[in-house]
């Protein structure tokens, strides 16, 4: 970085000067604690100085907003024409109490829809399978059929409003169910925007929800890469996640590095297997980072994204086109930073984490509410967290000027740092062949587990505080209400689900099915005779036992 | 004879796969020296007391973070007294609201861990309560 001689010569010379007074000071004031470092153990200096970023190229590691190396954002105007978009994550019970839920919040000013459904639902399972005992509607909303997906988007405009949905092994089919409905509707394909999580790999390394093996897992995310690129243009098809790595336990450099090397293996597949051109695909590829509780490091975390995914864009993949070079995301503050104890806190937490997901320039934001500790959010506790946001935007200032911790000593190192270390990791995962081989080894997985349980070492060992849970301990109890799922909404669901089954025309869900086994049999893109199965009224477990027919299913090897 | 060390199978029922706090408990249980069996996600109530039995283990430890425990808990519990292995301790985490526990333990849960116990605590109940068979 570019500093004058004389600039240099002071800053050395005060450098050494308060480093002589600290030491004395040090005698009658010894330190809280003898080593300062980040939630995920990141040592931090106890001063940065010009010296730490005297080698930074200015151009080269820092630049201007939407110029390469993005650093400061992908958007030449930030925040000023347009804020980050409120997207709050949410499904519950039926596909009615869900479609009530969004349009409450659509009138309280989010200005997205993001879906959650239950574990059935995620793991490609219907109402009705024993493996759906006691799940139903409980974590989200449950999906069996084309539907339940109409009921749950009665009333939402398909051409204005984007939805996200947070749905992995069964990505295919419930995109699939969007894109009917669109049609059913008379919205053109080329309209609907919005985006489906369908990233497998991370799903093998945190989240595990899981049914087929990575390999054709990656076949089917392509399958989705190809499909939207030719025919629904203003769709993300992939929302490579970090945040369930992060929620496993994984530190703030594995959970960019994961991300990042998943990003990787997934435009690799889509080069190779479709013989597609990097740039006219990697456009739509999104993003989806945890905002945990240490506020500099992730700030420096998401600034760190953008450069590296950049310069991975440029170089390993030669893409021309600046749009493919953007590294696009939705930030979701972290669960796992709340506590059960003492739960009015948890919008303190919530509050800082949202801001530095702003700060560290987010494009989407969802705020956890209060009681997700608990259960899923209650209406008021989801208001509240929608609220945060708009306070954040429209009070605070925060928003009025571009990236406005660059250039601080201390961010700009820590940005650095992690850059580095998360290149460390991508060239070992490189080194053993990729992250579908690196899976195979459990090596993603075992890194996380182990800092799991060191951060939970630190927290026993009270080196870690979390306010209420090691510290500040209070019997004063103040219950929050509770959302509870009733058992009797997954009896309904059933019931439902077998009208279904009665009134379609089982011969023509028999053919589109057979059809989307000769594709998965011969390589063929499994999207448009999804769609069609979906018409047909094929129930979600109906289209995913076909896949694990050809596939085979994944299981856990439960590696601790 | 050397003491039998005592043998605990921890169990992940249910589809959720929040298994942080289950894969946590599987280290802190082989470093307080228990024999350790982690299932892996995604088990049914069935496959929990087959693998129970079938590895001889004093105690299940099942964790739940996605509200079904009200249904698969105490199946585990029916399940293993079905097949005489009733002396077999099923205790139990995750997500449990308190409302839930005087169910959980009529049904034979023995003991109920939620967010903030410690591991030390959990640790120490097993050594107090459970004795290797």
């Amino acid at each position: 970085m570019y500093f004058s001689k004389e600039m240099q010569e002071a800053s050395l010379k005060l450098t050494r000067k308060w480093e002589d007074e600290v030491q004395k000071s040090l005698k009658n004031n010894p330190d809280q604690k003898e080593r300062f470092s980040t939630v995920s153990d990141e040592e931090i200096k106890r001063l940065y100085t010009p010296e730490d970023i005297q080698d930074m190229n200015f151009a080269e590691d820092i630049g201007a907003p939407g110029e390469f190396p993005y650093l400061r954002g992908n958007q030449v105007t930030g925040y000023r024409g347009r804020y980050w978009t409120f997207r709050m994550f949410s499904g519950m019970g039926s596909a009615h109490d869900t479609n009530q839920r969004w349009k409450m919040l659509l009138r309280e000013g989010q200005t997205g829809l993001s879906t959650a459904f239950d574990f059935p639902t995620l793991m490609g399972y219907d109402s009705d399978s024993p493996k759906a005992l006691g799940e139903v509607g409980k974590c989200g909303v449950a999906i069996d059929t084309l539907e339940d997906f109409l009921v749950l988007m009665e009333g939402i405009p398909l051409a204005e409003v984007t939805t996200s949905m947070t749905i992995n092994p069964p990505a295919t089919v419930l995109w699939a169910m969007y894109c009917a409905a669109a049609d059913i509707k008379g919205v053109p394909l080329s309209r609907i925007g919005g985006t489906i999580q369908n990233d497998m790999l991370k799903e093998f390394i945190a989240q595990k929800t899981f049914m087929c093996p990575p390999e054709p897992s990656v076949k089917l995310i392509s399958d989705t890469v190809e499909f939207g690129t030719k025919y629904v243009q203003r769709w993300n098809t992939i929302s490579i996640s970090g945040y369930h790595i992060r929620e496993a336990g994984a530190t703030a450099v594995q959970e960019l590095a994961f991300t990042i090397r998943d990003g990787i293996e997934y435009v690799e597949d889509v080069v190779r297997r479709k013989q597609m051109n990097v740039d006219d695909f990697a456009p739509r590829l999104s993003f989806f980072f945890n905002s945990h509780i240490d506020f500099f490091e992730e700030i420096c975390k998401l600034r760190a994204a953008r450069r590296i995914w950049a310069k991975i864009m440029r170089d390993r993949f030669q893409a021309k086109n600046p749009r493919s070079m953007w590294l696009r995301f939705h930030t979701q503050t972290a669960g796992c930073s709340l506590a059960a104890q003492q739960p009015y806190n948890n919008v303190v937490r919530t509050t800082v984490e949202a801001l530095a997901a702003v700060l560290g320039g987010t494009q989407s934001l969802h705020t956890n509410s209060l009681d997700e500790v608990f259960c899923l959010p209650s209406e008021h506790a989801a208001e509240i967290a929608l609220r945060t946001q708009q306070i954040l935007a429209e009070e605070t200032g925060v928003a009025s000027t571009i990236d406005p911790l660059a250039g601080s000593y201390f961010i700009e190192s820590l940005t650095n740092k992690i850059e580095e270390e998360t290149w460390d990791y991508i060239n070992k995962i490189d080194a053993m062949g990729g992250m579908i081989a690196a899976i195979d080894k459990g090596f993603p997985q075992m890194e996380i587990a182990e800092s799991a349980y060191k951060f939970q070492a630190q927290l026993e060992k009270g080196d870690k505080i979390m306010v209420g849970v090691n510290k500040y301990l209070s019997n004063q109890q103040y219950p929050i209400p509770l959302v509870e799922i009733e058992e009797k909404v997954g009896e309904e669901q059933i019931k439902r689900l077998q009208e279904v089954r009665r009134k379609r025309d089982g011969k023509s869900v028999k053919t589109s099915l057979d059809n989307i086994r000769s594709a998965c049999k011969k390589g063929d893109n499994v999207m448009p005779h999804c769609i069609d199965a979906v018409k047909n009224l094929a129930t979600l477990q109906e289209i995913c036992d076909v896949y694990r027919e050809v596939y085979g299913e994944y299981r856990d090897p439960g590696l601790y | 004879m050397p003491e039998r060390k005592i043998r605990v199978m921890v169990a992940k029922p249910g589809l959720d796969g929040h298994d942080r706090g289950a894969r946590i408990l599987a280290r802190c249980f082989r470093d307080a020296g228990f024999e350790v069996v982690y299932t892996g996600c995604h088990q049914t109530p069935e496959q929990i007391a087959a693998s129970a039995i079938q590895e001889d283990v004093d105690a299940v430890g099942l964790s739940c973070l996605s509200g079904a425990h009200r249904v698969l808990f105490p199946r585990v519990v029916e399940l293993l007294r079905e097949k005489g292995a009733e002396d077999i301790a099923v205790i139990g985490g995750g997500i449990i609201p308190e409302q839930d526990f005087s169910t959980l333990y009529e049904s034979g849960i023995k003991a109920i861990f939620t967010p903030g116990a410690s591991l030390d605590s959990i640790v120490e109940w097993i050594k107090t309560n459970i004795k290797p068979h």
